[in-house]
């Protein structure tokens, strides 16, 4: 064995390590934080750093371009993909109570208790628009002015 | 070799045993929602790690299909909680439901770590 595969395996390995270890740190943070939005932050540590790590240790042992392409098609799926996930729970588990709200430092969602629209309220389903979209501005106007 | 394979699988069957932990405690579907896409990380990265240290290229396929799944399986049952909401009129959640149980634990003075 050359000097220059030990080298390669040596730094493929410790990146495997590394990536290993920060799963291990997601199962922690997972147990021991208080809410969901904190136990997403750990869990959510992984998804990203620790996968380009994994990928990248396993893409040097593997030594092929068909593995390393695939290698890099996971990692690009999963960095394009956790926002996306991550920003629809954390949005249902706002709306759903389950944020420890006397441990958030700024709640910008919180419009303190005032009126509010009612008829557009920023975050309604896709699939289900106003019946008469018209109509249901010309109303949101009218709120707005009467306020 | 031997010790960089304890290390390596032992780290990741610890995480992966914590984040079955916490999706049987739960408190609330969306922790179990967590749980589970985070453990589908770790089991991807498990297999990942198998084909780096065995340079065994046959799982990768597997690794992209474990990958995609991970991603349908939390955000379709985050679409699935979040199509049973009601419009709130006052401070943007949702209204006549029961406060988070972490909150409700927390007032009663232990706190869940």
């Amino acid at each position: 064995m050359s000097a220059l595969e030990m080298v390669r395996d040596a730094v493929a390995i410790v990146l495997l390590l590394l990536g290993t270890f920060l799963c291990l740190t997601a199962g922690l943070g997972l147990v021991r934080f208080p809410d969901v939005l904190t136990r997403m932050h750990a869990g959510t540590k992984p998804q990203v750093l620790g996968v380009l790590l994994i990928m990248v240790g396993a893409a040097i042992r593997l030594q092929g371009w068909s593995a390393t392409w695939m290698l890099l098609l996971v990692a690009v799926f999963q960095m394009l993909t956790a926002p996306v996930s991550a920003h629809m729970i954390s949005r249902v588990a706002y709306r759903r109570r389950h944020v420890r709200r006397d441990r958030l430092m700024v709640d910008e969602l919180n419009s303190g208790g005032g009126v509010r629209d009612r008829v557009y309220q920023g975050d309604e389903p896709a699939d289900a628009p106003p019946e008469q979209p018209g109509a249901a501005l010309a109303k949101s106007r009218e709120e707005d002015e009467a306020r | 070799m031997t010790i960089v394979y304890w290390a390596a699988y032992g780290m990741l069957g610890a995480g992966a045993l914590l984040a079955l932990v916490r999706l049987g405690m739960g408190p609330s579907l969306l922790d179990r929602v967590v749980a589970t896409d985070t453990l589908l990380v770790i089991i991807a990265a498990g297999l990942a790690v198998h084909a780096g240290l065995e340079r065994d290229p046959t799982v990768v396929p597997v690794l992209v299909v474990v990958s995609l799944l991970a991603f349908v399986g939390s955000v379709s049952v985050a679409r699935y909680i979040g199509g049973m909401l009601v419009g709130s009129a006052d401070d943007g959640q949702d209204v006549g439901l029961p406060e988070a149980a972490e909150e409700r634990a927390a007032r009663a003075g232990e706190a869940p770590r």
